[in-house]
């Protein structure tokens, strides 16, 4: 096991370089242009000047190199010093990964981003896993119940509805008719004593209730067909047979068999946490990670998009050889040598 | 009922501004929310010409003078406006001398010099700064501070309109201690700086989030001791324009929303609400669709749509081009996608009052008849499908423009309308990013125009027309050998155009270049280059509650926030 | 055996068959049941619908714009007086066409990548980072890139709306496998482990390719229904953005994409106006 986890992890390594430049090969491809959104007053001499300011006129495997560079050593680098709280080596003179758009730092965006995204998207998350399994389980068990068709109908619901539809239907409920919640997000909001807390569940309320819906929504038909596949099972014949309680049986053992494919799928889905989700972002105005991306995209902002992208394609492979690691430990018939 | 609303906001106005100017305290009025829903990114406007950036940053850097809502200059950090008459210019129109106000000081308590606008023009000019406003700085051969309160700006050329570098929110002047080692490519390492510049204005940054939202308190040197009268003030940004205007008209959750582009009838029904307002005003912004006077056809090979290529097919007949115009019903245009926020117009240059032409109403009727007996007279007949020919060519269109809503509801239309009159269309809507973009290795930029006839909106900054109007000159037609720059989008060359230019960048006198630029502007949409649709407004939203507002066009909408106040 | 047909009683003994067992089942889920009805109707109405309801979706009619609900438009009409009945059946044509074949390419992809991956130990590693990459790879550059090389080539070969119909099928197709092939990879690590697997080999199942296909196969049925929700999940990445995603995709997705917002556009309709 430990040998397959150092192997996979060695692999990691120059996929990720592959990665990393197929990404930026396609970012440099793509016809946008980080100009494309100012206004057009401003002649196109001045643009073209705008553009080499911003290392375009390097040719692009030494921009990539640059990018290398900068992220695998400059930024660690600077981040070490952050938390070491002292210089290291020429600080000042380290050329950092720059957002064209805001010429700030991307690594400091980022980080400036994470609270909310993990916030809003984290709990959205925890809270769908935490309704899912519970109604995925008793859709199973009691298959073709009402419960079940109920469960059923809401999650086909709160799947096939898009978020943005759910997102304004809630601000036009609870913020407009009934004033209840406030429909932007406050992002300067720092939780200091009891009244700001109840504001921050106040503000947090509807996007993680939209997005928890979505999720659990998806999650709990997983729950229920992994369920059903198990309640079928020789082994819980078995076990009723020698006379177990019927909530042992569910609980402990048809539940735990169905809960190894639920747990990779709930490992892969974590990514996306950090990627954000970009909809219920913007209707919300949450400004998390999803918003940046999707503003760097939109405006050709290509440092960010690229060293977003390529966070979320690390996490991507980080999390799923935790996936792949999870079934191996949790399903013993499963080996990697 | 538009003028009504005018009339009645006007009186509001009015009514409002005697109420402020009666109680005055600084910082009494609390909090000032602003939402921006695409949201600011940097606050020095040298380094993002981005409409939002400009405005963000307008509400703590100011330039010597402004525009206010009617389009005229009024002083800021000067007395008065330097003039011919009063000195301020030089008789060879090739310099002009600011004298700043006396005692007016940044926001840190340093005083304000002569020398931060000399630095502030040196920052903007020095190489690879990649500075967005450098159009601003053309022809300037020195900026110099005579003494601590007077700059000479003097030109290499005459400069009838001496009042581009530092007047309108695109150029306001920095602090010079703060951003001197920020010159060239150090420019944008200056995070520090472009986040928390020292300004002159109503308000100072306390915080900074990018492209998410910015942080002001009131500025303790700010040059009228009894304003602003709001404490602090935030402008938030993300969603869309239809959430914003949301936040203002219906939840009240903010006082001032910017931009709102949504369908008319979504934003009255909003404003039923009664908790705001909804204001526009116009500037010079202009929806046209551009014709292609050269063969855009792949056939001619790397000489499509250059001039090389030789004539457009079809669209290098004038009775075609302007059968196109009347055959489009601009009101309707204007009542489906614009609302109050458009104007039909055939004027390619509509405002200020003195340069916009009165002269050219011919394509504001429709008249589906006319363009069909045009069409027929110039020899182009119908052939078995019903689309007009003529020696083989047939009346067959391409027609571009950029991704969204609006315009691909306008291409509808128009499509249907040049359906009526026998000619047929084809649509392609490219992303905005690409369209506009000018990646010199995309075939869908606008300035490369492989299409026959494109849309979009131009404007200009300001108030003066006169390098706006210089767009349509011979030699800057796009091509390969100018790397696709140019402003010349349709490829118009006209000789007596070219002259006309020439002429304007002699005159002096205000009326005169008036006439000018009416001339050019006619001969422009009669001869058929472009077919100008609607005179673009901008519209925006705020509280009930907030006083002051006096939408401006002309300059970054929060331009007067030193005098809003929060209605009692 | 003539007995046994016409008896009523021994009917059950009748030979059973897959897809009779399938169908009998089937037949008892009455969600299922109704599913299937609306999914036909709808099948039945966009296919049939344009020749009942004849009126042209793009025909264009300024002064009946923003109609209610009405005999000659029951669905009324959008703000260009264009027919929403006939355009929700036009936009159910592309979008079912699309949705279905992008759907199949995007499943057929996933599932011979999982199986594979699963099974063949060796390019397991290959082909779960080649997954890896395109769930990184953000969506809108590759779409501009996508349009930027193979539009004037698929237009050139197929005319301008088959060329299209190609390229969004395409664009979806490859953008949504990576779910089903993770899944459908996980399901043939446990079940290649499971006890049948074991006796098939042993019973000296042929060949390995026999094996793969018959016997592994068809036992991650599970997860590749759950999988049938992976395409709506693009959804959730740039795509819905007003409709920035890139201007020729919009071309027949917007049909639908507009009525769908006709429907709900009191509140929600967003027809932001350009920057330039």
């Amino acid at each position: 096991m430990l040998n397959y986890t150092l192997r996979r992890l060695m692999f990691a390594v120059p996929t990720l370089l592959v990665i990393s430049f197929i990404i930026f090969a396609l970012l440099d491809l793509a016809p946008n242009d980080p100009t494309g959104n100012l206004p057009l007053t401003i002649p196109p001499e001045v643009r073209e000047q705008i553009r080499q300011s911003l290392g375009l006129g390097e040719p692009f495997p030494i921009r990539y190199l640059y990018w290398l560079q900068q992220f695998f050593i400059n930024e660690p680098l600077n981040l070490l010093e952050k938390i070491l709280g002292f210089p290291i080596g020429d600080s000042a003179e380290r050329l950092r990964i720059r957002s064209w758009a805001t010429r700030s730092p991307v690594v400091d965006l980022i980080i400036e981003r994470m609270p909310q995204t993990l916030m809003v998207v984290g709990f959205a998350y925890f809270f769908g896993v935490l309704i899912a399994i519970p109604i995925g389980v008793i859709s199973a068990y009691k298959q073709y119940s009402i419960f079940d068709q109920v469960g059923t109908f809401v999650s086909m619901v709160g799947f096939s509805v898009p978020t943005f539809f759910t997102g304004v239907v809630f601000i036009v409920i609870f913020s407009v008719n009934l004033q209840w919640f406030p429909s932007i997000y406050d992002t300067q909001l720092e939780v200091t004593d009891w009244s700001s807390f109840w504001q921050q569940v106040r503000q947090m309320v509807m996007p993680v209730s939209v997005l928890a819906l979505y999720n659990a929504a998806q999650l709990s038909r997983f729950v229920r067909a992994s369920m059903l596949d198990n309640l079928n099972q020789d082994y819980v014949r078995t076990a009723r047979a020698k006379g177990m309680k019927e909530r042992v049986v569910l609980l402990v053992h048809v539940l735990r068999n169905s809960l190894i494919p639920v747990v990779t799928v709930i490992a892969l889905g974590i990514p996306t946490i950090f990627s954000g989700a970009i909809i219920t972002e913007q209707i919300f105005r949450v400004n998390g990670l999803g918003q940046l991306l999707i503003i760097a995209i939109q405006g050709a902002d290509i440092p960010l998009v690229q060293t977003l992208t390529f966070i979320f394609a690390v996490l991507i492979v980080l999390f799923n050889l935790i996936a792949d690691l999870l079934y191996g430990i949790l399903d013993p018939r499963i080996r990697y040598d | 009922m538009k003028k009504l609303t005018t009339i009645l906001t006007g009186t509001a106005v009015a009514l409002t501004m005697s109420a402020a100017a009666a109680r005055a305290e600084r910082g009494t009025d609390g909090e000032l929310k602003i939402i921006y829903w695409q949201a600011v990114s940097i606050l020095n406007p040298y380094l993002s010409g981005g409409t939002k950036d400009v405005h963000g940053s307008s509400l703590v850097l100011e330039p010597l003078a402004k525009y206010d809502e009617t389009g005229t200059m009024v002083p800021a950090l000067v007395d008065e406006i330097p003039t011919v008459d009063n000195g301020g210019v030089a008789e060879d129109l090739k310099s002009i001398t600011w004298t700043i106000s006396e005692g007016l000081k940044w926001s840190d308590g340093t005083p304000f010099t002569a020398n931060d606008v000399v630095f502030t023009w040196k920052y903007c000019t020095a190489p690879d700064g990649g500075c967005q406003q450098a159009e601003k700085f053309t022809d300037i051969a020195s900026v110099e501070a005579v003494d601590d309160r007077s700059v000479k700006i003097t030109y290499t050329v005459p400069k009838p309109f001496p009042y581009g570098p530092f007047v309108g929110a695109e150029s306001p002047v920095i602090q010079e201690a703060q951003f001197k080692d920020c010159l060239g490519p150090k420019a944008p390492e200056c995070t520090e700086q472009n986040f928390h510049p020292i300004g002159t204005g109503p308000f100072r940054v306390v915080d900074f989030k990018a492209n998410d939202v910015v942080t002001f308190e009131a500025n303790p040197n700010y040059r009228d001791p009894s304003k602003p009268a709001f404490a602090s003030a935030v402008i938030k940004g993300g969603g869309d324009a239809a959430s914003a205007a949301r936040s203002v008209l219906e939840t009240g959750e903010f006082d001032y929303a910017w931009n709102l582009q949504i369908e008319p009838e979504i934003l009255t029904q909003m404003a039923q609400a009664g908790k705001g307002t909804v204001v526009s005003s116009f500037g010079t912004s202009v929806e046209r669709i551009e014709i292609n006077q050269t063969n855009p056809s792949p056939d001619v090979g790397d000489m499509r749509s250059t001039r090389d290529g030789g004539a457009h097919p079809f669209l290098s007949d004038p009775a075609v081009r302007k059968a196109l115009s009347i055959a489009i019903d601009r009101e309707i245009l204007v009542e489906v996608g614009y609302g109050a926020a458009g104007q039909a117009t055939c004027n390619i240059l509509p405002a200020p009052k003195n340069y916009a032409s009165t002269n050219v109403d011919w394509c504001l009727t429709q008249d589906i008849e006319g363009a069909k007996k045009l069409l027929d007279d110039a020899g182009w007949v119908p052939g078995g499908d019903g689309i007009r020919e003529k020696d083989g060519v047939r009346l067959s269109v391409l027609y571009q423009t950029s991704t969204n809503s609006v315009r691909q509801a306008t291409q509808a239309l128009v499509k249907d309308w040049w359906q009526e009159i026998g000619v047929e269309t084809e649509l392609r809507n490219i992303d905005a990013s690409v369209f506009f973009g000018g990646d010199p290795a995309s075939p869908d930029t606008f300035q490369k125009f492989y299409a026959d006839v494109e849309m979009y909106t131009n404007n200009f900054d300001g108030t003066d027309p006169e390098r706006y109007m210089s767009s349509w000159l011979c030699k800057d037609i796009p091509s390969p050998k100018n790397g696709w720059l140019g402003n010349n989008i349709p490829r118009y060359c006209n000789d007596a155009y070219d002259a006309l230019v020439a002429e304007m960048a002699t005159t002096a006198d205000i009326e005169k270049r008036g006439e000018i630029a009416i001339k050019m502007n006619d001969m422009l949409v009669n001869d058929g280059a472009l077919v100008p649709l609607i005179h673009r407004g901008e519209v925006s939203a705020h509280s009930n509650t907030l006083a002051g507002v006096r939408m401006n066009s002309w300059d970054s909408q929060l331009w007067n926030a030193s005098d809003w106040s929060r209605a009692k | 055996m003539t007995d046994t047909t016409i008896a009523p009683a021994a009917a059950p003994r009748k030979q059973r068959t897959i897809t009779a067992d399938v169908f009998r089942q089937f037949r008892q889920h009455r969600g299922g049941v109704i599913g299937a009805c609306i999914f036909l109707t709808i099948i039945l109405l966009v296919v049939f619908g344009p020749y009942i309801h004849g009126v042209d979706p793009s025909a264009l009619n300024i002064r009946d714009k923003n109609q209610g609900i009405s005999l000659a438009h029951p669905m009324g009409t959008d703000n260009l007086g264009r027919d929403m009945f006939a355009q929700v059946l036009a936009g159910g044509r592309t979008s079912l066409a699309v949705g279905v074949t992008a759907m199949l390419l995007s499943l057929l992809v996933g599932t011979t990548i999982g199986v594979t991956a699963g099974y063949v130990r060796r390019l397991d590693g290959w082909l779960m980072r080649l997954t890896d990459l395109f769930l990184a790879l953000p969506l809108l550059p590759l779409l501009l890139v996508i349009i930027m090389l193979f539009r004037d080539t698929l237009r050139a070969t197929f005319g301008p709306e088959t060329g299209i119909f190609l390229l969004i099928v395409f664009v979806i197709g490859i953008t949504s496998w990576m779910q089903t092939a993770r899944i459908v990879r996980g399901a043939v690590l446990s079940v290649k482990e499971h006890e049948f697997v074991l006796a098939a080999k042993s019973i000296g199942t042929r060949d390995r390719h026999h094996h793969r296909i018959r016997v592994v196969l068809p036992r991650p049925r599970l997860p590749v229904r759950f999988s049938d929700l992976g395409p709506p999940a693009l959804r959730r990445r740039e795509l819905p953005r007003d409709q920035s995603l890139a201007g020729d995709l919009a071309g027949a997705g917007a049909v639908a994409h507009r009525a769908q917002r006709q429907l709900y556009r009191r509140r929600t309709a967003r027809c932001s106006r350009p920057a330039h």
